[in-house]
């Protein structure tokens, strides 16, 4: 992917932290706006249309949550970026409900909020047209034929099972909270521990070893992300 | 020749060391101590103030009274004044010292006039001396003045002498604690003319009073008294020197004082001469009490005498023994041999002349049987009536006139009767006396004196009327029936008499051991009662079961006095009660219903007393009109709140020393959390530091190998910086109580997963293995919780063991239970250790050599695990070296019910 015509902005209220970010995401061919607050960077949505925005929760004045949540009511639909701190995971599933794209917790590696921002990056300009088949790993998905394989051999799945997969596979890479796939699934939100049984029965089938689990990724406290990894992994 | 350390004879007395050490830390107390008023004790005072100035002590004056004094004023000026304290007190102000002024000033030294003073209502402490005391306590030294009239023990010496009673007294005790005493002597011509130029300032006393009481005489009797109670503490301190310093003796010899307290009038007196005599002998001294049957015929005023007494004589120090007894002389002597007593203090005889002749005389017949002991024959008088100032409105034990006792005799002599009328036929008609003999002894023991006495008159006339000749007739014809008739009257009026005592001790004697068992399973209770609750109920229960009464206690709290238990449980106190209960506490008496203060509350409350100051107050009421207790009652309730006071300032000392020893604890545990987050702060914000301003200034220097190691401790320190930092933010969620789990149900597996995921860095050099069965059942836990708690033993298992070795993760259910475990391949816990390791910033140390970790980890996971329901432990592996942690989470009752959604899985 080419980075030349991405922009992102910043908001935290943390000098050093933006200082970080500029130079961390300048050097990846970004191009980098910076807002210290809620209010500046109201202002600076107006002027500049930036690709996707980082955003802290812990924002002085108007919390990040609540910028969110005006940005989502008034119909934007850039892409957000959560950065929190890692004791808050009730934040994170709120913002990731009102409408986030993914988080990164402080601190972070710029290996993983770069390997963040591409992902929500992609999904934005990807969402309508999905490759029929996924592959990582040994893993691969056919979309359209509702096949799933592990090192080529077809696996069984309960179609619950592949109804999970297949959101995941939708939104590879990027975090799911449990209330959304509840949501999407069984169109209910409440029992959360259906989806916990399914997604162990899921990873006995596709997983080699379903305690050290290297696709279904559990985020705890958050929900689930499918882990697109390196094919000589 | 024995070793000196080994003689305990050369070794310095446990006590004089220990007084020794309890001093430190004190303020040091010097007494300027003169024999009257106007000798100028405040003024040397001031004058050594200044002395201790001039050295560059930091003196201040916490009050004086110049008495308008020009010299005196003089000499306060230039020193630093704290400024007083007013009270309103029923329309008037009053200033007093202000204590804790002082003690937030905290001078080296502070001055502070007249000792015996007694503070406004409402005050913290009702005597000055006691602020004193509180002052002292702070470690800040304190000049005060004192006149030997207001020695407790000395008040009726000085009374006597000088006919002026002074009410506001010290005990002797403050003497005794004093570190110096200066004694401030004016020879009794000065004083006079000191006097009589108007330099003595004698508060609220007649012109004649002063005059009588600045009489040549008294002010010379009155300079021996002060000069000879310090040369008596001079004796102690020598005393006190030697035996910290073991210098072999001679110690006074085995001296023993006993005082006899009877219900007497002066007794006070004599109990106060029996301390005297002791101190000065350097003596114990015991007060003795014969209890005589005479005793339960005592009026309520000598009962209550007999009490206060013993009260005062405790008080003052003495052992106090109540021993039965008939002959009051004898069994004194008895007491006295038997126990190596060399002085008796008794009473001045006050017997009149003519009762001695019958009686026999107490005093004479001591003196005849004493032996070697010396008797001190003390004058009971004194000039203020000794009058049994009951305190508390007492009912008077008035039985009603009961007519069953006279219808009983009355039926035994009619018994008697009828077996005579049949005897008379075998037996001559004298010796049918014996038969109504015995109804007067049965009517004496089941009922009485005067029910004896009415059969006894009964059957004289029965007796007479039906068998003596002329029969039916009052009339005795022959001389010999006469003689017959008077020797049984004599008889069955002596022979009542003897019985009806014998029964009425039999009684009393009954009455006070049941009384005496109730004291002693209460004081039973009470030593077995852990808590301040349980004390204060034992307490409440107690006084409320043997008065017949409803019961409040009340203990002081943020300066004010409210109610902490009942009996039955009632906290709700009227205005008027409150005003009660705290005029009680405040001025250690009765206050309250039945009393003089207050009367009007529905309550009567007394002091609970331990020495000298109240700890609390006890509330009674019940539903009957007019005075709450019979003296009896009064009395027993005074023991019970003896000893409930007692056991309620134990308690409260043991909670002290709890606290004290809390926080001593808690100071270890900051400063061992000082060590470690300094230690463990800085180490990885040195290398940080260290390698970020390395590759800042010589970068372009730098081989390319030794940037990227550096930029490598850069991130892996960080990343260490960061754990710590997680960690104690866990900790302190633990210690604060905030943690709240958000339960839910999950798959042991799964975050097993997710904190091996999370783990991968530090793990990275070691073998993970997991055997994780797939059918365990859910549990109730909260994951984010969890996750850490394994994260943190991983990470020891990662610290301890070395790369290259296997970690292992097992998991099973037992009995109800899933069991998780971790194992490592290090070198295992020392045995010691295994519980230890789970405190905080605890650290297995080998070989001078400690892991970097803070300490944290492990016990962040018990608190995790334990804030989950579940359990951990520590042991090592027996196949091979090696630690392992046991995680025992219970399997919750209800499962999930998941059975509909599994159905369709019809693939």
């Amino acid at each position: 992917m080419t980075n030349q015509t991405v922009s992102i902005l910043v908001v935290d209220d943390e000098p050093p932290i933006r200082k970080l970010l500029r130079v961390g995401l300048g050097s990846q061919g970004y191009t980098v706006s910076e807002a210290p607050n809620a209010k500046a960077a109201i202002e600076l949505m107006q002027i500049e249309r930036p690709d996707l925005i980082l955003l802290d929760l812990g924002l002085p004045g108007m919390t990040g949550l609540d910028l969110l949540g005006k940005w989502r009511a008034d119909g934007l639909d850039v892409p957000v970026v959560i950065l929190s701190s890692r004791t808050d995971e009730a934040g994170i599933v709120s913002a990731l409900e009102l409408g986030a794209d993914d988080y990164v917790t402080k601190p972070f590696g710029m290996n993983e909020l770069i390997a963040r921002i591409r992902v929500a990056l992609r999904h934005k300009f990807q969402q309508q047209g999905e490759k029929p088949v996924f592959h990582t790993g040994d893993l691969s998905v056919d979309l359209v034929k509702r096949i799933v394989k592990v090192e080529g051999k077809e696996v069984k799945l309960s179609p619950k099972e592949y109804d999970i997969l297949r959101m995941l596979v939708q939104y590879a890479g990027k975090v799911l909270t449990h209330q959304f796939l509840m949501k999407q699934i069984w169109n209910d939100s409440t029992d959360v521990q259906y989806l916990r049984v399914y997604v162990r029965q899921l990873r006995q089938k596709i997983e080699k070893t379903p305690d050290q689990p290297r696709y279904i990724i559990t985020e705890t406290g958050v929900g689930y992300r499918l882990r697109e990894v390196d094919g000589n992994e | 020749m024995p070793d000196d350390r080994t003689d305990p004879k050369n070794r310095p007395s446990p006590d004089a060391l220990l007084e020794h050490a309890e001093r430190e830390g004190r303020g040091r107390l010097r007494i300027f101590l003169g024999a009257a008023p106007g000798v100028g004790k405040t003024y040397e005072m001031l004058m050594a103030g200044r002395a201790r100035r001039a050295d560059g002590t930091d003196v201040v004056i916490g009050i004086v009274e110049t008495h308008g004094r020009k010299e005196t004023q003089a000499l306060v000026d230039g020193y630093e004044v704290i400024p007083r304290r007013l009270v309103e007190y029923r329309g008037q102000t009053l200033d007093e010292m202000d204590i804790d002024a002082i003690l937030k000033r905290r001078p080296a030294l502070v001055l502070v006039d007249e000792l015996a003073h007694t503070n406004a209502p409402g005050s913290r402490h009702p005597k000055r001396y006691l602020d004193v005391q509180e002052i002292l306590a702070q470690g800040i030294d304190v000049y005060t003045t004192l006149n030997i009239q207001h020695v407790e023990s000395l008040n009726d010496v000085v009374a006597q002498i000088t006919r002026v009673r002074v009410r506001e007294t010290v005990p002797d005790s403050i003497l005794d604690e004093a570190d110096d005493i200066e004694i401030i002597d004016l020879t009794p011509d000065d004083l006079i003319k000191r006097l009589q130029d108007g330099k003595v300032y004698f508060p609220n006393t007649a012109q004649r009073a002063i005059e009588n009481y600045f009489s040549p005489g008294n002010l010379t009797a009155l300079r021996e008294l002060a000069l000879r109670r310090t040369a008596q503490r001079v004796d102690e301190q020598l005393l006190n020197h030697m035996q910290s310093h073991a210098i072999p003796g001679p110690w006074a010899a085995g001296e023993r004082v006993l005082v006899c307290v009877d219900s007497q009038p002066g007794g006070a007196a004599r109990i106060r001469y029996a301390r005297r005599l002791a101190d000065r002998l350097r003596a114990p001294w015991t007060a003795l009490h014969i209890d005589t049957p005479r005793l339960a015929g005592l009026s309520e005023d000598d009962k209550d005498r007999l009490a206060m007494n013993l009260r005062l004589a405790e008080q003052l120090g003495a052992e106090v023994t109540t021993i039965p007894g008939q002959n009051v002389a004898q069994d004194i002597v008895h007491h006295a041999t038997a126990n190596n007593f060399t002085h008796i203090v008794i009473g001045r005889p006050t017997r009149s002349r003519w009762r001695e002749l019958i009686e026999g005389s107490l005093t004479y017949d001591l003196i005849r049987n004493a032996g070697d002991i010396s008797v001190h024959v003390i004058s009971g008088t004194e000039r203020n009536k000794e009058a049994p100032s009951r305190r508390v409105g007492t009912a008077t034990e008035q039985r009603p006139f009961d007519v069953w006792p006279y219808l009983l005799a009355t039926a035994y002599v009619t018994g008697s009767l009828a077996v005579s009328t049949v005897l008379d036929q075998f037996l001559d008609v004298r010796n049918l006396a014996i038969v109504f003999l015995l109804a007067v002894l049965t009517s004496a023991v089941t009922s009485g004196l005067w029910p004896a006495l009415y059969a006894c008159l009964v059957s004289a006339l029965a007796f007479n009327f039906f068998f003596l000749p002329p029969r039916y007739t009052l009339t005795i014809r022959d001389p010999e029936s006469i003689v017959a008739f008077c020797v049984f009257l004599v008889v069955a009026v002596i022979a009542s008499n003897l019985t009806a005592r014998v029964q009425r001790q039999a009684v009393a004697a009954r009455s006070r051991a049941r009384a005496t068992e109730d004291i002693y399973s209460f004081s039973k209770k009470l030593a077995g009662a852990g808590t301040l609750d349980d004390v204060l109920w034992a307490t409440a229960f107690q006084i409320a079961s043997m008065l017949k009464v409803r019961v409040v206690l009340l203990l002081p709290e943020n300066g004010t006095i409210t109610v902490k238990a009942g009996y039955p449980p009632d906290d709700t106190l009227a205005e008027a009660d409150i005003a009660a209960a705290r005029w009680a506490w405040e001025h250690n008496r009765a206050a309250g219903r039945g009393a003089d203060t207050l009367p009007g509350a529905k309550r009567l409350y007394l002091p609970l007393r331990t020495g000298r100051t109240a700890i609390g107050v006890v509330g009674l009421d019940n539903d009957k009109q007019g005075p709450l207790l019979t003296p009896e009652q009064q009395r027993l309730l005074d023991a019970l709140a003896d000893q409930a006071a007692v056991a309620i300032e134990r308690v409260q000392l043991v909670a002290d020393v709890d606290r004290a020893r809390l926080a001593a604890e808690a100071d270890r545990l900051r400063s061992a959390l000082l060590t470690s987050i300094s230690h463990d702060l800085k180490t990885p914000l040195a290398a940080i530091l260290g390698a970020a301003g390395t590759l800042k200034e010589f970068a372009p220097a730098l081989p390319e190998k030794d940037r990227a190691d550096l930029l490598a401790t850069v991130v892996s320190e960080a990343e260490r910086l960061n754990r710590f930092i997680a960690n104690l933010l866990d900790m302190t969620r633990i210690e604060s109580g905030a943690m709240e789990p958000n339960h839910a149900f999950h798959y042991v597996g799964d975050v097993v997963g997710s904190a091996l995921n999370r783990a991968q860095k530090i793990t990275a050099e070691h073998r993970i293995e997991t055997d994780i069965p797939a059918d365990l059942p859910m549990l109730r836990l909260d994951p984010v919780l969890f996750e850490q708690a394994l994260f943190n033993l991983l990470d020891n298992a990662a610290k301890y063991a070395s790369p290259g070795s296997a970690i292992r993760l097992q998991a099973w259910v037992d009995n109800g239970a899933v069991i998780l475990q971790v194992m490592d391949e290090g070198p295992g816990i020392p045995p010691d250790d295994l519980e230890r390791i789970f405190d905080t910033f605890y650290r297995v140390r080998k070989r001078d050599q400690v892991r970097a970790g803070t300490g944290l980890g492990l016990s962040i996971s018990r608190g995790f695990i334990e804030a989950m329901g579940g359990t951990i432990a520590a042991a090592n592996r027996t196949d091979r070296p090696g630690a392992i942690f046991t995680i025992r989470m219970p399997v919750p009752a209800e499962l999930p019910a998941l059975g509909t959604p599994l159905t369709d899985d019809a693939a």
